[in-house]
């Protein structure tokens, strides 16, 4: 089965395990997911903050590409580039002027027809019915399951899931035997793109995220986002310094937590490159990765 | 050869501004037919309808055409001068120089010309007019109210006490509606249901009355005056007549735990049950649906502890018809549940209510017995947050509409909360304060002022649930939009009113017009609030649009006299623009072949099966006939008709034909 | 329909109105964007305060939403529309205040960083077709004179083989900054 994958930059660079970790899960299941042909990067925030055209634009490209390459349906596990291609993908349907100005700018052929997925829709539609049979551990811990804003907002754009509190990535997690927690910060921001300019504005946000997760008993966090993932894990040390306290609660992809469930060695998912440990404690699982 | 008069009439400056007058006067007097040809600054006036009268005996008119406004403002007018002058009324007819003429066009040649060829047009159907005389049907004196809520209550009782028989339906097993579970009411703060219980026992005893409660209506058949309704008398499994309420049986039921309706599920009750105390009637019924005898067969322990053998285990539902003339419809409202919101948890938290359930908890006789206290752990809540507006004037959740109540019961809320606990803190987050009702705009003061509520502009984007706290996030847009958190130990929603359930199956069974929210549909909104656009069906209170008691009493009271003016006549006069299906001399009968297409197309269910029978009792044809008591002259049928069966008096086909062949002849 | 508008059609609520079809005129102030955005505190005008200026077509408080932090503040987390009961597209009208404050340079001096980090992004992709975060880094160091900024996440940033100090680029490099020439680098 070739399914289309646009990776985005992050999942190339700072958050590669969260590449690492989708491929191992799609090959475990026999999915191949071919990356678009000579991607660009989707402009992210920084598009849409300076400029519209330019904004419309580079996913434009990017969704050109893919439907170049044949492709019907794209794997975006980067909630931002989902985001991106998803809105831009919508607007241009609904406005046929701008659709000819941007295929215009980006000098290719545009359709707009391509089906997009974000991780969780692709865990739904080609895992989940197979999971059970593939349980090699289950991840019975319990998990606190953060989806941030990009994924369920804005919900008349992107239709998924329920716009507050959502369950798909929950029963996804219940699928491989985890005890997903009901708690309050699941659609809260976590700081976005101010991780650069305004650190201590995400130190406090995603304190606030961590804390209500570890207070109700979360023993890991479960995302599907590289920038949720950065603020949450990356930015630790200013998340402690915002609430005085050390916390030590890991945060794992869903595709990792899917992974290890399915008997996925760690080394192959990336948790090693974690910047907080990802020590799960008792049960069978050996994820005893630490980074000196 | 025919003798009309025409009068022009100048609407003071409203026709004559930009049409001649004068001169489609002078140009009707030349038209064949017209002995009489006038025109006058204020034809509806004294002075006008006396030039009509006049005319008419001095000319011998034996028609008469008004040129002026529409005749939806005034054939009525005109057609009672002409009746008054000794002439059959329907012999006048009105053209409209007005709105469709004089008020739509600038003042030039054409315009006058078009006045004249709409008066040269009336002028030859009215040559074809045929003296009509009104419908008599007669009038059945006895109404049906459909809702035993306080709206209910006081139709019922005002027109039972003109005199004439009341039939009330209530679907619930006891009257009383939302009004008997509110604790207090504003803006006097007396107890809802002291005030309430004596009308209801009014109702029960009443010798003008018949209640039926745990009741449904079936169907609705009829027009104005004469209606039948079937009425689905549910079974209670008990023999009404040898029940006396002693309610042992509710006391031995061994279901206790089902949710309780009335407490807006805030506390139980057995599956044998009386809803409240003070219920009337004070029956209990069985709850089929939660009954160990009627879930799985065993049990029977109210049969047997009964005194009087009043259980009935096998009663059918019950199907009664009766025949009525009016119908009051009472039906009320219903309020949104907390589920209904997603920011405010979806209904998982235990602790966050709508404003009928702290009703219920503010209650001398609800599940706290008066004491404010929180639904989870029956803890005494130090903190209440209030917030208005949850679901109404909010079109991203598909309610536009202002649900008008919730600013004063909020106030009330806080200040009977305020009362009962002096040391605790109530915010109420609002957009506005809608307080326009006598003495309402003082009780909100009050509530601020002298109980301490502390208003909070802003609205509440999430509430969440933390350690048997809520954390409640508003914003104060009078301090700059400024971000509030406050915790709460409890959260009442102000929840939109919507219509009752089963409203819009109601409104089609009664063949009543309801808008996109199923509230029923008023004939006016300024000056007919009472009447439906069915003749005969009148609204009374919520199931309208939301309200409060005072709206909903006075609004009753005012369904009460239409209905008693319905029946203050034997007999009741229609138009007689009716469509009839011809008959003539056997063996034809009628050009009518019995294809019964038009009774389908019939919006108001007019036309019936005549089966034409040989003095043996045979069967020789059946017939279209349409009925004249339900007919309201639409024309659909007459348009249909494939052998041209049916013409429409007062418009008939030879009548259009000649005004548009006199308008194409110049 | 009649061509009328009710703003003016050189006032900002005015060419919003006409360039995104979003309506100022809708909101009634209820502040529950403002209630549920998670930087309001942060910002100089949270947004529920950002709608009333607009409603206001006054040019002073114009030009003082054009120079306010709030607009650089928002993180365009969607919270405010997804909540918002007249369905007000705020995020949409962020964006284009935005590309106005930097095309009129009057971005707020506190902004400074946040536009300097945007336009560090922006670069890399420009010159790579994608994002390099090293280049990313350097480049916003160089613009904020901040160099000890993150200086301390490089040794482990590095061990766990997430610094790519040569940038990743694509073929169609020239295409790229066709794309930029012919937007946010147009003359």
């Amino acid at each position: 089965m070739k399914i289309g994958l646009y990776p985005g930059c992050s999942l190339k660079g700072s958050s590669r395990e969260y590449n690492e970790s989708v491929n191992a899960l799609a090959n475990a299941f026999d999915i191949t997911l071919e990356e678009v042909p000579d991607w660009n990067c989707c402009g992210a925030t920084a598009a849409h903050n300076l400029n519209h055209e330019l904004s419309l634009s580079l996913p434009a490209r990017i969704l050109a590409l893919a439907e170049q390459a044949g492709m019907e349906m794209l794997v975006i596990p980067c909630a931002a580039c989902y985001s991106r291609l998803t809105i831009v993908q919508y607007e241009l349907n609904q406005d046929e002027e701008l659709k000819k100005k941007v295929s215009e700018i980006i000098e290719m052929p545009y359709l707009g027809n391509i089906k997009i997925l974000n991780v969780i829709q692709f865990i739904q539609q080609f895992i989940l019915e197979k999971l059970p049979a593939k349980i090699k551990q289950p991840f019975n811990y319990k998990v606190a399951c953060y989806y941030g804003c990009l994924l369920v907002r804005p919900h008349g754009i992107l239709k998924f899931d329920r716009p507050e509190d959502p369950l798909t990535m929950d029963e996804a997690m219940k699928a491989v035997g985890a005890d997903s927690i009901d708690w309050a910060f699941k659609v809260e921001c976590c700081g976005a793109g101010m991780s650069v300019a305004r650190t201590d504005v995400v130190g406090k946000l995603s304190g606030s995220i961590m804390k209500d997760a570890v207070d109700r008993g979360a023993e890991a966090i479960i995302v599907a986002c590289p920038m949720c993932h950065s603020n949450l894990d990356m930015r630790r040390p200013d998340i402690n310094k915002a609430l005085s306290e050390k916390i030590t609660t890991p945060v794992l992809y869903i595709t990792q937590a899917l992974g290890l469930a399915v008997g996925i060695d760690p080394k192959t998912l990336g948790l090693h490159r974690h910047f907080v440990p990802v020590n799960l404690p008792k049960k069978e699982i050996q994820t005893q990765m630490e980074v000196k | 050869m025919a003798r009309i008069g025409v009068f022009v009439c100048h609407c003071g400056e409203n026709i004559s501004a930009t049409v001649d007058c004068e001169k489609v006067a002078s140009v009707a007097s030349g038209f064949p037919g017209v002995a009489y040809s006038t025109s006058y600054k204020y034809m509806c006036s004294d002075p006008g309808q006396n030039l009509v009268k006049d005319a008419i005996k001095e000319y011998k008119l034996d028609g008469v055409v008004v040129a002026a406004c529409s005749p939806r403002m005034h054939e009525p007018t005109f057609r009672r001068a002409t009746a008054e002058a000794g002439l059959n009324p329907y012999l006048c007819e009105m053209a409209n120089l007005r709105e469709h003429c004089s008020w739509v066009h600038d003042k030039v040649e054409a315009t006058t010309n078009k006045a004249i060829d709409t008066v040269r047009t009336l002028v030859e159907k009215v040559k074809r007019n045929t003296p009509l005389h009104p419908i008599r049907v007669p009038v059945t004196k006895t109404a049906l109210v459909i809702g035993g809520g306080v709206a209910g209550i006081q139709a019922a009782l005002d027109i039972a006490n003109t005199g004439h028989k009341v039939i009330m339906v209530e679907r619930d097993p006891s009257i009383g509606g939302h009004m008997s579970q509110l604790s207090e009411t504003f803006p006097t703060l007396d107890c809802s249901q002291c005030i309430l219980t004596p009308r209801m026992v009014e109702i029960a005893q009443h010798p003008n009355i018949t209640l039926y409660t745990y009741a449904e209506i079936e169907s609705l058949e009829g027009f104005i005056g004469n209606f039948k309704v079937k009425i689905r008398k549910k079974s209670k499994s008990i023999d009404e007549k040898a029940c006396t309420g002693c309610g042992l049986c509710s006391t031995k039921c061994p279901t206790k735990k089902i949710s309780s309706e009335f407490e807006q599920h805030l506390g139980k009750r057995p599956a044998i049950y009386v809803p409240f105390p003070q219920a009337v009637p004070n029956k209990p019924v069985i709850d089929k649906e939660n009954c160990t005898y009627y879930l799985k067969g065993k049990c029977r322990i109210c049969e047997k502890v009964c005194p009087t053998k009043a259980i009935r285990f096998d009663q059918p539902d019950e199907i009664l018809e009766v025949e009525i003339g009016a119908v009051v419809v009472a039906t009320g409202f219903d309020v949104k549940e907390t589920d209904f919101f997603p920011e405010y948890g979806y209904g998982k938290y235990k602790d966050v209510i709508t404003g009928l359930q702290f009703e219920r908890i503010a209650s001398a006789s609800g599940p706290t017995q008066g004491m404010i206290r929180r639904p989870s752990d029956g803890e005494i809540p130090k903190t209440v947050v209030f917030i208005k507006c949850a679901g109404s004037r909010d079109p991203a959740k598909g309610i536009e509409y202002c649900s008008k109540i919730c600013c004063m019961y909020t106030a009330k809320h806080a200040m009977l909360y305020k009362h009962k606990v002096h040391d605790g803190n109530a915010f109420v987050f609002y957009m506005d304060i809608r307080a326009g009702g006598k003495n309402y705009e003082e009780f909100v003061r009050r509530a601020i002022t002298e109980d301490g509520a502390q208003y909070i502009r802003g609205r509440v984007s999430k509430v969440y649930e933390k350690n048997g706290k809520l954390i409640v996030s508003g914003a104060d847009t009078l301090l700059g939009s400024m971000p509030v958190e406050i915790e709460a130990d409890l959260v009442v929603l102000a929840t939109a009113s919507v219509a009752s359930k089963g409203a819009e199956e109601l409104a089609q069974k009664l063949h009543i017009s309801y808008d996109s929210y199923k509230f029923f549909s008023e004939a006016h909104p300024k000056l007919k609030p009472v009447e439906t656009n069915t003749g005969g069906i009148f609204l009374a209170g919520a199931c309208q649009a939301p309200k409060d008691i005072p709206e909903s009493v006075a609004m009753a009271s005012g369904a009460a006299v239409k209905v008693a003016v319905l029946f203050s006549n034997d007999e009741l006069t229609r138009e007689p623009i009716v469509a009839e299906v011809n008959r003539i001399a056997p063996p034809m009968y009628s050009t009518c072949v019995g294809c019964f297409m038009c009774q389908p197309v019939c919006p108001y269910q007019a036309i019936e099966r005549e089966q034409i029978k040989d003095r043996s009792g045979n069967l020789i044809k059946e017939l279209a006939r349409i009925n004249p008591g339900l007919c309201q002259g639409c024309g659909t049928c007459v348009a249909l008709c494939r052998s041209k069966s049916i013409d429409l008096h007062g418009y008939t086909n030879n009548q259009v034909l000649a005004e548009v062949v006199a308008l194409l002849n110049d | 329909m009649s061509g009328i508008s009710i703003y003016k059609s050189n006032s900002l609520a005015g060419q919003i109105h006409h360039d995104l079809e979003v309506s100022a005129a809708k909101c009634y102030q209820c502040g529950k964007c403002s209630a549920g955005c998670p930087v309001a505190t942060e910002m100089d005008y949270p947004p529920s305060m950002v709608l009333r200026m607009l409603q206001t077509e006054n040019p002073v408080l114009e030009e003082k939403l054009l120079r306010s932090y709030s607009i650089w503040m928002c993180v365009t987390c969607e919270m405010c529309y997804g909540r918002c009961p007249m369905e007000i597209d705020i995020p949409k009208v962020m964006d284009y205040l935005r590309e106005k404050s930097l095309k009129e340079n009057k971005v707020n001096p506190k902004a400074k960083n946040i536009v300097k980090f945007h336009k560090a992004f922006l670069d890399s992709v420009n010159y790579t077709g994608r994002l390099s975060e090293v280049g990313l880094i350097a480049d916003y160091k160089l613009r904020t004179f901040n160099v000890v900024q993150d200086v301390n996440l490089v040794p482990s940033m590095l061990a766990k083989g997430k610094l790519h100090f040569i940038p990743e680029m694509i073929k169609d490099r020239l295409k790229i900054s066709k794309i930029f020439k012919k937007t946010l680098h147009k003359k």
